[in-house]
């Protein structure tokens, strides 16, 4: 597993407001789940490992390397899966979507077929090839996104609320297929169910890790976090 | 071109896209020159043959022509009045075949296919230090973005008319307007995070 070495960071936005403060982790193992109310600087955290969002104080680092000084290959090794499908989805078919990555690697075109087919078939897409993305229901959105990232085999997933926006059987299948994966996964989530098989939760508040646990104690100070008037 | 594509291995679906392009590119110098009737028969004639050769039915014919019924019968009428008869099927026929035409490659070519090809057309634009593949990928993400923000413009008549707005022009550009640039900014973060720049 790769290790997420996060040492000192703070992060402030150009508008002034700070959103991590003073953040220490060591994260290596193989699924680590992040909650936390809305603003409390979860997504700007899952941002963090894989360059999307720079430190302004402190370093990021995935298996020594620096997400400032080694941004490329950090985004090779850490994929990145949105709330939001529709805005992760950026080719028009399905198939298209999924060979994006694949190309902007260099693979050729035979092994940019194969390996596209692949993913396809491994997230149930197969008969969608050709289908245009806008017409997948919701739940096969968020596995093609999922797929267009797999196919490129980063070593860490983030996942920023990938389940937010679906209904609890698509919900269930996007958790299954990410229960199944060999990687790394750091999942941001608001649904604490999911979390229940993790590694390690941590519960951030106001920029800060205000507990760092196993998932029964850590569900459990968030809950009464949220309870608190 | 918006998942207008039907996968298929007949001789046009095979053809490279870049050669369809030409086609349809000679095709629309081409009309310019057609003055008679039976010339424009003869270009449907072998629109349709396409058609059947790619294995598409004449329903696929009627749904590329349906969006143009208005405006071909109002052209129609304006040039019966103006011109007479023959001018009025010249120009309606060709306007007819070209859109079939357009519309033949669109069903029968990958996005990524048609893409490819502009790429490959834009290659001597680097002497003008513009970068080829931005510009296939700029065209990809743009068909990909209509049905969104056609998307976005429902979500946003819904939320309109549920408030009552109904005929408030403003109150239904803005919110569309910001929520296209929030998806912009959000693909773009998502192009960043899939290695758009490494």
């Amino acid at each position: 597993m790769p290790v997420i070495e996060v040492n000192g960071v703070s992060h402030t936005y150009d508008d002034g407001r700070t959103v991590l403060s003073d953040l220490d982790l060591r994260l290596d193992e193989p699924r680590v789940g992040v909650v936390g109310a809305n603003g409390s600087g979860k997504s700007t955290f899952a941002r963090l490992l894989n360059g999307l969002v720079l430190p302004t104080a402190g370093t990021v680092t995935i298996d020594g390397l620096d997400s400032k000084r080694d941004g490329r290959a950090v985004r090779r090794r850490v994929g990145f899966c949105f709330t939001d499908p529709d805005a992760q989805i950026v080719m028009p078919t399905v198939a298209e979507d999924v060979a994006f990555g694949l190309r902007r690697r260099g693979f050729s075109k035979v092994e940019v077929g194969r390996r596209t087919e692949a993913a396809l078939t491994a997230y149930g897409l197969d008969g969608h090839a050709d289908h245009p993305a806008h017409l997948l229901s919701g739940g096969q959105k968020q596995l093609l996104a999922l797929a267009s990232v797999l196919v490129t085999e980063p070593e860490l997933l983030v996942m920023d609320e990938p389940t937010t926006l679906l209904d609890l059987r698509n919900a269930m299948r996007v958790a299954t297929a990410v229960a199944a994966l060999p990687q790394q996964v750091l999942l941001v989530t608001h649904h604490l169910d999911l979390l229940a098989d993790f590694d390690r939760v941590l519960v951030f508040d106001e920029g800060r890790v205000v507990c760092d646990d196993s998932p029964e104690p850590a569900v459990a100070h968030y809950r009464k976090l949220m309870d608190a008037p | 071109m918006l998942g207008l594509y039907r996968p298929g291995r007949s001789f046009v679906h095979r053809m490279p896209a870049g050669v369809k392009l030409c086609v349809l590119v000679a095709a629309g110098i081409g009309s310019v020159f057609l003055d008679h009737a039976w010339q424009v028969a003869v270009a449907l004639v072998v629109v349709g043959l396409l058609y059947l050769a790619a294995g598409l039915s004449p329903t696929a014919i009627g749904r590329q022509l349906r969006p143009l019924l208005w405006i071909g019968l109002v052209t129609a009428v304006f040039h019966l009045v103006v011109n007479g008869w023959q001018r009025a099927v010249v120009v309606v026929g060709v306007v007819a075949a070209l859109v079939l035409l357009a519309g033949l490659v669109t069903l029968t070519t990958r996005t990524s296919d048609l893409v490819a090809a502009v790429v490959r057309a834009a290659r001597p634009l680097r002497l003008l230090r513009v970068d080829p593949e931005r510009l296939g990928l700029t065209i990809a993400v743009a068909i990909r973005c209509v049905p969104v923000v056609v998307g976005l413009a429902n979500e946003v008549r819904d939320a309109q008319r549920a408030r009552g707005l109904t005929a408030s022009p403003r109150a239904f550009a803005v919110p569309l307007l910001v929520r296209s640039l929030r998806h912009a900014d959000a693909l773009g973060e998502a192009l960043a995070a899939r290695g758009l720049d490494d």
